[in-house]
């Protein structure tokens, strides 16, 4: 075990470095420098414009800004960014816990929506809750969720009136935040109200970010539970009279889990990826519409650091899950 | 015993809920995040909003709702004949606010005016580079590095600033957001406690609001400043709820999430304007839809070539179509509110067939050619795509071909400075300060590699320029600018599209609101109606 998880440590040095100089070259990449985005209209002298890039340090060559850019990475210096001239990580600091929020509370309604859905078109194959499943999840896998979001509000908040259009607790409620988790500080706050104001904040967004996730589950849980319903194994199971729970609960569901729990794991990453509209949307702020933000401004410390960051998260949640197969499956650790 | 505890805990339960409902809360969904509070090192309208206009006053101020300059830290100055010495009277007694991190020991005086240009201007200043990699682009780019050439303080309450060259629009540029001032007394306490960084992030001012507390991207808080020189507010509580989409923040006004908004989407504006809660202020806007030609090149160095174009483009299809009734036709490179306008000054007529006429006289046969598009809504031009693609239209009925390019935004401005740049440039401009040098320096000889996107060096024209900035007597600049907008449309460098309408939905309970020429969200003087 120990050995697997050396290895799988090994692999995570080199795509931290790959991903690092892909985050660097991405923003140079883009058209436009942070000088000319923070300058708007009125522009800059090209005497003005030389001095600035000579402050910031971008007449170096790009091997010269890498390697200082990693070198202060590696002692946990991520940088200030261009435009608020605050740190990096302590913006990210800030940030995080509302995206880790909505994204786990999404994660929750994807799996747990999407795997009972999955399960039941799969048990009830080429019925019509199966078609119907499918067909809805097809639909959410293809929604844009910009538009999706926007239907959501104009219909819920501003037809129906049922929930907030957008933030993440009612503005009557103003207390320090102490984790950063709204619904978690909430609670500690002991305001009446807070709480309930802070979940009904909470439903549209996570509804959005779930969407595809949940798409996404639902079909893997269906075709992993197909594959494994044809088994031998289970056909001996129904043989000897147990019950359908049973059988597809223990026999089944058992086994179909470990590609479920790979598509789970991935998901971190889509949800990363949605965080970015559904926070521009509904103004959650965390650290998606921090990286729009930085995009549009050409902040490329915010940026490069940021997307490192973010990847980090992804790494770790991967190795979490890698980890996982192997409790569930010991084959794998073997291979 | 135990009635008269519960009459207790009624009567402070009571007291509570009398001082809540009493507290006057407006909340006002804003666009964006600012950088920080400082009103200083940053440039963007959003971070004015919540700093400037906010916490901090100027030595002069611009009159609710207009352009003109009104005293403010200053109660009187003098400006001496040869217009080079500025000598400002301080108001006595301005307190600046006191917080639970700053308890300020003495008023307003001339070290914290001093403090507030240097600190911007002399690089041997210690908060000079108190933020990485500040440039503080507003103080440079409005020239007051070379402007200025000292600030002295004559005594606690009276300060001068000796200029290098006399300057007639130095009062208004000390209305503007970067000339707030902020409290020496405050950045030496940080100075010393070692955390200089605070000064944007719990700032200090003399304003109407002082800052409670901001969650980043999220929510900022004020509340009324009992001290302001100006008096209380009659809101207690202020508070911005960023909101980035248009349409979002149109769905909170609607829903009351908030009582007032900025820049609503154009298409949002019929229904906000139907909502029996709300009403819909609107101005005409202190901006200018443009399209530059660059007059470096041929054949757009032909002044009849630029007139044959401007003549072959039917403004009003692009005001129906694209500012859909929330704009007019831009005759002169100033707007019509601004003074000095020069009402004569006719437009060039809509005239496809004399357009013809005029390439063919001038020569020019088979003229293709660029129409450049802004790939973002601006404040004076919503869409450019649409409007390149109406002209581009105009342009094909007078045997003209054109191509339509777009960049990213800040790849798009660069390009466009670039002198060899093919074909004409669509771009704009909003005021800063209600002076009309602040709009024709874009098409000055200085700005050409900056802002002047028709590469247009116009001795006459700059001649005017400078004289113009070198009068203090209004009714002979109003002269020499309105002499300036002649040539101007003599020799068409651009063709001027629109000025743009700007409108602030609110909730109707929302009362005192003044809509700012400047594109300013001031909240001073507002009140909400139980």
């Amino acid at each position: 075990m120990l050995r697997y998880l050396l290895h799988k440590l090994a692999l995570i040095i080199p795509t931290v470095f790959g991903i690092s100089l892909a985050a660097f070259a991405f923003v140079r990449l883009l058209p436009g420098d942070p000088i000319t985005a923070l300058a708007g209209e009125r522009g800059v002298s090209p005497e003005r414009y030389a001095e600035l890039v000579e402050r910031f340090g971008y007449d170096r060559p790009y091997v010269v800004q890498y390697l200082e850019y990693i070198g202060r990475v590696l002692t946990g210096d991520f940088g200030i960014s261009i435009a608020t001239k605050r740190p990096v990580l302590g913006e990210f600091q800030a940030l995080f816990p509302a995206t880790l929020e909505l994204a786990t509370i999404a994660l929750i309604i994807a799996v747990l929506i999407g795997i009972p859905a999955g399960i039941f078109a799969a048990v009830k194959r080429g019925s019509w809750f199966d078609q119907a499943t499918m067909g809805v999840a097809l639909t959410g896998y293809s929604m844009p969720i910009f538009w999706w979001g926007l239907l959501l509000i104009i219909f819920f908040s501003g037809y129906l009136g049922w929930t907030p259009v957008s933030g993440r607790i009612g503005l009557q409620y103003f207390f320090k935040p102490t984790t950063g988790f709204m619904l978690i500080d909430s609670l500690i706050s002991g305001k009446s109200g807070a709480f309930r104001s802070a979940a009904s904040h909470l439903v549209l967004p996570a509804i959005v970010l779930a969407t595809i996730p949940l798409a996404v589950i639902a079909r893997q849980t269906r075709s992993a539970m197909l594959e494994v319903l044809g088994e031998d194994y289970v056909r001996t199971a129904r043989a000897k009279g147990l019950a359908p729970r049973r059988v597809i609960g223990l026999h089944a569901f058992r086994n179909a889990l470990i590609p479920v729990v790979t598509t789970i794991g991935l998901q971190v990453g889509t949800l990363m990826a949605g965080a970015i509209l559904t926070e521009t949307i509904f103004s959650w702020p965390g650290i998606g519409k921090w990286m729009i933000d930085a995009i549009a401004k050409r902040d490329y410390v915010v940026v490069q650091s940021g997307l490192l960051i973010i990847a980090l998260i992804v790494m770790a949640v991967n190795l979490i899950v890698d980890v996982l197969y192997a409790v569930i499956n010991p084959r794998i650790r073997v291979q | 015993m135990k009635k008269k505890l519960t009459f207790a805990a009624a009567l402070l339960a009571a007291s509570v809920l009398g001082g809540m409902a009493n507290a006057k809360q407006l909340v006002y969904c804003s666009e964006a995040s600012p950088a920080g509070f400082d009103p200083s090192p940053w440039s963007g309208g959003n971070d004015f909003d919540a700093s400037s206009r906010t916490i901090y006053s100027r030595l002069v101020e611009f009159e609710h709702g207009k352009t003109t300059i009104t005293p403010g830290l200053a109660e009187s100055w003098t400006v001496s004949d040869d217009g080079l010495e500025y000598t400002f009277k301080l108001r006595p007694g301005v307190k600046f606010q006191t917080t639970d991190y700053f308890t300020p020991t003495r008023d307003l005086n001339a070290d914290d005016v001093i403090f507030s240009f240097e600190r911007q201007w002399k690089k041997e200043n210690p908060w000079f580079d108190y933020l990485a990699g500040t440039g503080w682009e507003y103080f440079a780019g409005m020239g007051f590095p070379d402007l200025l050439k000292e600030i002295v303080k004559v005594d606690d309450l009276t300060v001068k600033f000796v200029l290098n060259k006399p300057e007639v629009a130095f009062l208004p540029d000390l209305g503007m957001d970067f000339a707030s001032i902020v409290s020496k007394e405050y950045a030496d306490q940080l100075d010393k406690a070692g955390t200089r960084q605070q000064f944007t992030q719990k700032p200090i001012g003399t304003g109407p609001f002082q800052f409670v507390d901001y969650q980043v991207d999220a929510v900022i808080r004020y509340a009324a400043w009992d001290g302001y020189y100006g008096g209380r507010q009659k809101i207690d509580d202020l508070i911005f709820a960023i909101t980035t989409d248009p349409a979002v923040r149109a769905q909170k006004l609607k829903a009351g999430e908030c009582d007032i908004m900025s820049y609503p989407a154009p298409a949002d504006i019929a229904g906000l304007k139907a909502d029996p809660n709300l009403k819909v202020d609107e101005q005409e806007g202190l901006n200018i839809g443009y399209m530059a030609y660059n007059t470096t090149q041929a054949p757009f160095d032909k002044v009849e070539v630029r007139k044959a174009l401007n003549m072959a483009v039917n403004k009003q299809a692009i005001l129906d179509a694209v500012y859909q009734g929330a704009g007019q036709a831009a005759i002169n490179p100033i707007p019509p509110t601004m003074w000095s306008y020069n009402k004569e000054i006719k437009d060039d007529p809509y005239d496809p067939d004399a357009a013809k006429k005029m390439l063919a006289d001038a020569g020019v046969k088979d003229l293709s050619m660029k129409i450049w598009a802004m790939p973002v809504s601006r404040p004076y031009n919503p869409n450019a795509q649409r409007v390149a693609e109406l002209i581009q239209a105009d342009y094909a009925k007078i045997g003209v071909k054109a191509e339509i390019v777009s960049y990213e935004w800040t790849e798009y401005r660069e390009r466009g400075k670039q002198k060899d740049r093919d074909g004409a440039f669509q771009l704009g401009w909003t005021g800063d300060n209600g002076d009309p040098d602040n709009f024709l320096f874009l098409l000055g000889c200085d700005a050409i590699g900056q802002s002047n996107y028709a590469i247009w060096c116009n001795q006459e024209f700059e001649a005017l320029l400078q004289k113009g900035k070198a009068t203090t007597d209004v009714a002979m600049r109003t002269k020499i600018y309105e002499e300036a907008q002649v040539v101007f449309k003599r020799e068409a460098p651009w063709l001027t599209i629109a000025h743009s309408k700007v409108f602030m939905p609110m909730n109707k309970k929302v009362m005192g609101f003044v809509m700012d020429p400047l594109g300013i969200h001031r909240f001073d003087g507002v009140d909400v109606a139980e």
